[in-house]
Parts: structure tokens; sequence; C-alpha cells
């Protein structure tokens, strides 16, 4: 077929009504502090992966309540814990982060 | 005798400052446009945050100024200045020399059809907070479906919107919107329920608590953007877009009820009477206070003293204490001290 150079692009615009959230469900039953997050950024600013590869809890959290995939983010943290430490909501991080991996597996 | 003072406005700022003038030794003249007192309170439902009937608050205060002189569906004509006071002027043909005057003529709620990108009055599912707080109160909203699926409130509709003509903060509707929020998801359980904020300004007590109460018990959504566009769908359900700034990207959602949260804005009515005797009026259009610290009660006219929401956005309790101050204000200026 002949290429006229036009194309197709994929919508970039989050759709909440698809947006799955079925994971994120999963997790506030397991870590109900997740849905207390208020997109600080404390968590990022702090996690050592972050400056490497992107990590950040908050977009983890962000990215299930849009029903996006986040293992991306998830296979760069060491569960160092410093997130959970500067959490001013006092959300466990680190529990969160094991609690959301292990739904993956 | 007793002493005259004159109280522009029979909400609850005219309404507390009426009560303590009434506890000084004044009889004070309350002057009310509508049908009944209590303004803009005696329409809401519930107050934050101990979510007390604002009904209670209204009927205290009447009960509290059963012997002062009230005036209803009374508007003001004139004021005169005199060298020692003032005469005021009512459309019923009386008029009131008094030595003080207090303006109590509170706030405007922002027409929400201005933003018509909104579409308030233009699509079936879109109300505003105040005609929210009027459904809790029994009054019938056809807007309002049996069985909302996903429900929204916009922050800011007309607040810190310099082309709407308004550059201040609202403050109290962030607090309001979480108040309203938490009431619907009591109602609707199964509704999916959106913030659509720019900041959150939650600065008074317990505030904060209610917003991780929101979040954490009811499952509350706040979405940081503001809403550009709402349309509709052929199943009647509204279509809301904004960009998720979190994300940085845009996001659209369908919707069953759109809560529009418009804003505390001046009375231009209220200014134009001021500038007639020589009141100062400040750059957000209200009332301007001699000083914003340790004045707010006062204007640039001797004897002339404001309470409430006539001199910028103010919380119920604010609006309150200020009255108290403004009666004790008042009370040292006519002891001549």
């Amino acid at each position: 077929m002949m290429d006229f150079g036009f194309k197709l692009s994929k919508s970039a615009t989050i759709d909440l009504d698809r947006a799955g959230t079925e994971r994120y469900e999963k997790l506030c039953a397991l870590s109900p502090d997740a849905r207390t997050c208020m997109a600080c950024g404390s968590c990022s600013a702090t996690c050592t992966a972050a400056s490497f590869s992107g990590m950040s809890v908050r977009k983890v959290i962000l990215g299930l309540q849009r029903g996006q995939d986040v293992r991306p983010l998830l296979s760069a943290c060491m569960l160092c814990g410093k997130c959970t430490l500067v959490c001013p909501r006092g959300i466990n991080t680190r529990r969160l982060i094991l609690n959301l991996s292990k739904s993956y597996d | 005798m007793k002493e005259n003072v004159v109280i522009i406005g029979g909400g609850i700022a005219g309404m507390e400052a009426a009560r303590q003038l009434l506890l000084l030794g004044y009889t004070p003249i309350i002057v009310e446009k509508k049908d009944h007192l209590g303004g803009h309170v005696a329409r809401w439902h519930k107050l934050f945050p101990d979510m007390a009937p604002a009904g209670d608050l209204v009927r205290r205060l009447s009960e509290a100024i059963s012997e002062a002189n009230i005036f209803l569906e009374t508007r003001i004509t004139s004021i005169n200045r005199l060298s020692n006071g003032y005469v005021v002027m009512l459309s019923n043909g009386v008029s009131i020399p008094c030595r003080a005057v207090l303006g109590a003529s509170g706030f405007r709620l922002f027409d929400a059809s201005k933003k018509e990108e909104y579409g308030y009055g233009v699509y079936n599912h879109v109300i505003t907070n105040s005609d929210l707080e009027a459904w809790f109160n029994g009054a019938e909203d056809p807007r309002i479906v049996a069985d909302p699926k996903a429900v929204g409130f916009v922050h800011c509709v007309g607040s810190r919107d310099l082309k709407a003509g308004n550059s201040q903060c609202s403050k109290v509707c962030c607090m309001t919107a979480v108040k309203q929020a938490i009431e619907l998801k009591e109602r609707f359980p199964d509704a999916r329920i959106y913030c659509f904020y720019m900041d959150l300004r939650l600065f008074g007590k317990k505030y904060e608590d209610f917003y991780i109460n929101a979040q954490q018990e009811y499952g509350i959504q706040f979405i940081r953007g503001r809403v550009s566009e709402v349309g509709e769908t052929a199943e009647e359900r509204l279509q809301v877009k904004a960009e998720d700034t979190l994300s940085g990207k845009p996001l659209k959602v369908q919707l069953d009820l759109l809560v529009l949260m418009s804003g505390m804005v001046c009375n231009p009515e209220v200014a134009e009477f001021a500038r007639t005797i020589r009141l100062d009026v400040d750059s957000d259009g209200f009332l301007k206070s001699l000083d914003n610290v340790g004045g707010i009660n006062r204007s640039n006219q001797p004897g002339f003293f404001y309470a409430g929401a006539c001199t910028g956005t103010k919380t119920v309790p604010e609006t309150l204490a200020e009255a108290r101050a403004a009666a004790l204000d008042i009370h040292r200026y006519l002891l001549g001290k």
C-alpha cells in the first residue's frame, strides 16, 4: 500500500469511564491509606531510585486511579522505605508497593 | 430613650450585631430587602465543620432579637450625612436619624450561567452549590436523577477568575465542596464522586479532617484541573473535559450530575450606593475596610461600620465574630471614646 505519510495517533486522553480501577480498589482493600495520598510529591523527592528511573509512589497511585499499568515504575523500587519516612499523611508506602507487586504476580 | 443604630441587611451579620446591641442597651433597626431574615444561611442545610443545621442558627438569632425593630421587604432609598450622624430614608417612607450605621449587606452568589462553558441553565443536570443545599433541605429538583452513577464538583466557579471580574478566592467553596461531596455520597453510596480543583484551600478548623475523611472513608476522588468545557451526550449525560494536571494529560468523564461551586462575589448595587455617601470601595468591588488587620469593622467615614461579607468573603463563624466586634466598636464610638 502506498505510504501517504499520514498516521493515526493514539489518543492521550484519560477516559475515566473506561479506566479500569479494579487493581486500585483491590489495593485500597489491602492498603486503605492509599486513598489519602494528596500528591505532595515528598515520596518522589526522597526516592533513591527516582532520579535514575522515574520511580514515584505518587505517580504509582495516580496511575492506578487512572487505570494505567504501573509495573514499569514498580520495577525500579528497592523497597528501601525512605518514602514511608517522609509521607506527611503517614501512608505505609513500602507496604503499599509490596501489596501492589503481589497483585501483579 | 434608647439610641437607634441602623443595620443594613438582615443576614446573620446584621442579626448577631443586633443581638449584641440590644444587650448593650441600644435599639437596633434592621433593614432587610427580602421577606425573611437569615440571608444566604437561611437557605443552607448544614454548616461545617459540626454539621449543625443552618436553620437552628437562624432561629436562635431570630429569637434573640425579638425586641429589635425589623423592616422586611424594605430598601434604603438614601442616606444623608448630618454634622453628627446620618438620616437613613427607607422605601416605606420612614426616616431614621442615628449616630451610627452598620453595613451588613453581605455578598452575592456568582451567577453560574455567566460561565457558559459549564452549561448551567443549558444542560439538564448542572446545578449550583446553592441548588444542592436547597435540595438537601427538601426542595424538589428534577435535575438530580434518582440514581446517579457519577457526580462531579467544580471548584472556583466565578472565583479566582479575572475574566469573570473576580480576582478573589471565595474561600468557603473548597470546604463546601468536600462537605457536599460527602453528603451526596451518603445519599448515593454507589456513585463515583469527583472534585475538580485548582488548589484545595482547606484552612479552617477541622477542614483538613473532612478532606482526609472524604478520601479515606468516602472514596471521593480529587482531580487537580479546572473543567474546561461541558457537553451533553445523546443519552443526556454530561461529558466533562479537564486537564488532569498531575498526569499532564487531558481527561474526560461522563457524569449524571455536575455541581458548580459558585463563589461569593460583591454586590455592585451596594458599591454604587456606597459611593453616594463617599464610602470607599475596594479593588475587588467589596466595601473597603479602614484597614484589613485592626480595622476591618471600620469604614473611612465616622459612624459607619461594617460586619460580615460586605467587606469580602467570610465564613459563618468569622461573620458572627465580626458582628460582635462591630457592636462593641459602635458602643465605643457612641460613648465618644
